[in-house]
């Protein structure tokens, strides 16, 4: 099955029948709307003059000054807004640096799997990108100095490392404390430039933020952050915070790909953290998404057929579930979208084509009740497939009558028909 | 053949029909639904209907009750817009639709039943079997595989007893491919049909019924860049090579041309429908399926087969909608 039928099957996400375990769609009606409607009422009735004008290609400096308040959260003290760009979603951000730093043919690491986004991003520029493993700490470091060693030893320019390191997409998991240290031991010793992308960090539910890598080194470390999760994607409102003589080179790049980030939304974010309870609202999302993280891993635990395993993510968006052997996330989708239930198959977060036995699943938009309904259609999609695995996977075709290089088209007179019955999937639900 | 643009069909005035085009639905084939379903909308509109674009969809008996519509076009692929499930509720609501009647319809999607019915009826069709997952399970799937490349030998098509789109359709070259062929297939749906494949030159033959009888337009010829004719194949611009009219002698022509109405009549299908076909080499035309709800996007073979006739699509669809117009089945 090819990318393009992945997409069409997509597109029974918009109906409501259908569980999506898909997207990565913030709650964004857990904001006080009314409260911030009336806000960008006043900027857009008392302040026309500036939010609906150009504004300077690096961004605001009133935002940027009230970004580095948000990244001292995550530890990171000695940002100052002259380092910071403010970009339109950190995907422009990505976009930016690698633009910056990539020559076609250039090697990224990246954890596997990775932030699709970036993959494409990375694939844009001609990247190769090498996927380095990562299990339920992170990133492993001893993987990542091999990769850097066997690329180099081979003769390829390593320009990055790109990681997320916080309830990462989409494996849900986050790098150690221990490990993150280690990085930059490694990234100090091999000169190694690392893209720290953490859109999630202020979304834990177990602990208060990890200090961030970039908090440990300034000039091996380019930050990029969002307001995409913890205020609202639909602003675009991103940054990058880059030592001084590449933030140079990242502001010719935006001036030339969008003039300057868009002055409304600028606006509205600074007004948003002059003068709205945001650290409370943060919370409010850490308890929504915190009780929807629940629905699916006690839903996982108590529906899943045996030789599923997944990730337990404290923080974040995403579940990255592994099926059982032999099962492809790929070819199931069909059975998938016949069940109403839709997941992001494993195979689009890696750049190689491995992944298949994966997928993503998102708790972050549907109700508790809905997830727990898409668990259970879920579960039972994937018995069916083992089901059909078990007819068909131990089949011999060495013993077939016909199997020689010679066997064609055997003339034998014409086969009777049978016709099988109604075909279409039923999924009665006798588990509720 | 008509060469020239159908004329206003007698008695009704298309710029009084208010139409309501049905597109989406909750199945494999969405996408392509509401791409055609876009296109036929624009045409009709360009054409002078009074149309407007709606999903099949919890709305749509209620939306119909409060506004009726003169005539219903279906745009919908896959189960909703093909199995005749819906048009038989049509039917109960008394609405208009364009197209085959509930119960042809129901015969066209089940592609094993089709192909006996058009086997019986005098039509070449390629040799194959259906059979669901249970049968496999219970036999084993060794024993039963081994007797269909018996008999009906390498290469195999083997795709989804219904739908569209060739979602989930796949040519088996090989004997140890064909059980990952059948576990990706049966992800589609509980029947799968197994077909000898045959060489030839693919063809698409639309046929439509003005009112005069069905008659065959000219048939599209498929020449996929891949060698097969996917999903991605049929909705890439340009990863397909079409010719229409087919590169065909006037005898084959005739043939296939004569094979499409043939289908259309013995399935009983009405106003329009487009059935797959394979020429081999000795000329005959075989019949591999039939779609009563054509797939009517840019690149669809229906609107490329209605041009070669000479006709505009708009109008096509615009006199198609005036002849059902105020006239529901039942």
């Amino acid at each position: 099955m090819k990318t393009s039928e992945i997409r069409a099957l997509f597109s029974v996400v918009s109906r409501p029948e259908v569980v999506s375990l898909a997207g990565g769609m913030p709650a964004v009606t857990a904001l006080p709307l009314d409260a911030v409607g009336s806000m960008i009422g006043e900027l857009v009735s008392g302040m026309g003059a500036q939010t609906l004008q150009y504004g300077s290609g690096q961004g605001d400096p009133r935002l940027r000054e009230r970004i580095c308040d948000v990244m001292a959260l995550e530890g990171i003290t000695d940002a100052s807004p002259s380092e910071v760009v403010v970009t339109v979603g950190s995907q422009q951000a990505l976009d930016l640096v690698t633009r910056v730093f990539i020559d076609p043919g250039d090697v990224v690491l990246a954890e596997g799997p990775s932030y699709v986004g970036a993959l494409g991003v990375f694939q844009s520029s001609e990247a190769r990108v090498r996927h380095v493993a990562m299990d339920d700490d992170g990133l492993i470091p001893e993987a990542v100095e091999e990769a850097l060693l066997e690329s180099r030893a081979a003769g390829d320019r390593v320009k990055f490392l790109y990681t997320v390191p916080n309830f990462h997409n989409p494996a849900g998991v986050t790098l150690s404390e221990p490990r993150r240290q280690a990085l930059i031991e490694l990234a100090n010793r091999y000169d190694l430039l690392i893209i720290e992308d953490n859109p999630y960090g202020l979304l834990g539910f177990e602990h208060e933020p990890l200090r961030a890598l970039r908090a440990r080194d300034n000039q091996r470390v380019i930050y990029l952050g969002s307001f995409s999760k913890t205020f609202s994607p639909g602003l675009r409102v991103g940054w990058v915070l880059a030592p001084l003589a590449v933030r140079e080179k990242l502001v010719l790049a935006t001036e030339a790909q969008v003039l300057c980030p868009p002055s409304l939304t600028q606006y509205a974010v600074a007004r948003y953290l002059d003068t709205q309870p945001w650290r409370e609202q943060i919370k409010t999302f850490t308890e929504l998404y915190r009780e929807r993280r629940d629905a699916t891993l006690e839903s996982l635990a108590a529906l899943m057929p045996a030789g599923t395993t997944w990730t337990r993510p404290d923080g974040g968006f995403y579940v990255w579930l592994k099926l059982p052997h032999g099962l492809d996330a790929k070819l199931m989708q069909p059975r998938a979208v016949n069940a109403h239930v839709a997941y992001v198959p494993g195979i689009g977060f890696y750049a190689d084509g491995s992944g298949r036995e994966y997928m993503r699943l998102s708790y972050c938009y549907p109700e508790p009740d809905r997830i727990r309904e898409g668990v259970r259609r879920l579960a039972r999609v994937i018995e069916a497939e083992l089901d059909l695995h078990t007819t068909f996977d131990t089949v011999d075709t060495g013993t077939f009558r016909a199997v020689g290089p010679g066997t064609r088209t055997p003339q034998v007179p014409d086969v009777e028909s049978y016709v099988g019955p109604a075909n279409r999937d039923t999924f009665k639900d006798d588990r509720a | 053949m008509s060469e020239t643009a159908p004329a206003p069909a007698p008695g009704q005035d298309r710029h009084a029909i208010r139409a309501v085009v049905l597109a989406g639905g909750l199945t494999f084939e969405r996408e392509v639904s509401l791409s055609s379903g876009t296109q036929v909308w624009e045409e009709l509109v360009r054409a002078g209907v009074d149309a407007e674009l709606r999903d099949a969809d919890a709305e749509l008996l209620p939306g119909l009750a409060a506004a009726p519509a003169d005539a219903v076009f279906i745009a919908l692929h896959g189960a909703t817009g093909e199995d005749g499930a819906l048009r038989a509720v049509l039917d109960l609501a008394g609405v208009p639709y364009v197209g085959s009647p509930a119960s042809a319809c129901r015969l066209a999607w089940d592609k094993p039943a089709a192909k006996s019915v058009v086997r019986s009826a005098g039509v070449a069709t390629p040799d194959w079997v259906a059979l669901p997952h249970s049968t496999f399970r219970e036999l084993g799937a060794g024993a039963v595989l081994d007797l269909i490349v018996a008999r009906l030998g390498l290469p195999l098509m083997v795709k989804p007893a219904s739908g569209g789109s060739a979602l989930g359709a796949q040519k088996v070259d090989r004997v140890e491919d064909l059980p990952a062929a059948m576990v990706s297939c049966f992800a589609y749906g509980d029947t799968v049909l197994v077909e000898r494949f045959l060489d030839g030159i693919e063809l698409a033959v639309s046929v439509i019924d003005l009112g005069d009888g069905p008659e065959a337009l000219p048939a599209v010829e498929i020449v996929p860049q891949s060698g097969v004719f996917d999903y991605t194949a049929r909705y890439t611009p340009g990863m397909t090579e079409y010719h229409a009219p087919a590169r065909l002698s006037d005898d084959v022509a005739a043939r296939a041309a004569a094979c499409a109405v043939r289908v259309h009549e013995v399935l009983g299908l009405a106003d329009l429908s487009r059935t797959d076909a394979i020429v081999t080499p000795d000329g005959e035309v075989h019949f591999l399926e039939v779609n009563v709800s054509p797939g009517l996007t840019e690149t669809s073979m229906f609107p490329m087969a209605v041009e070669a006739a000479g006709h505009e699509l708009g109008d096509v669809l615009a006199r198609l909608l005036a002849l059902r117009a105020g006239s529901p089945r039942s």
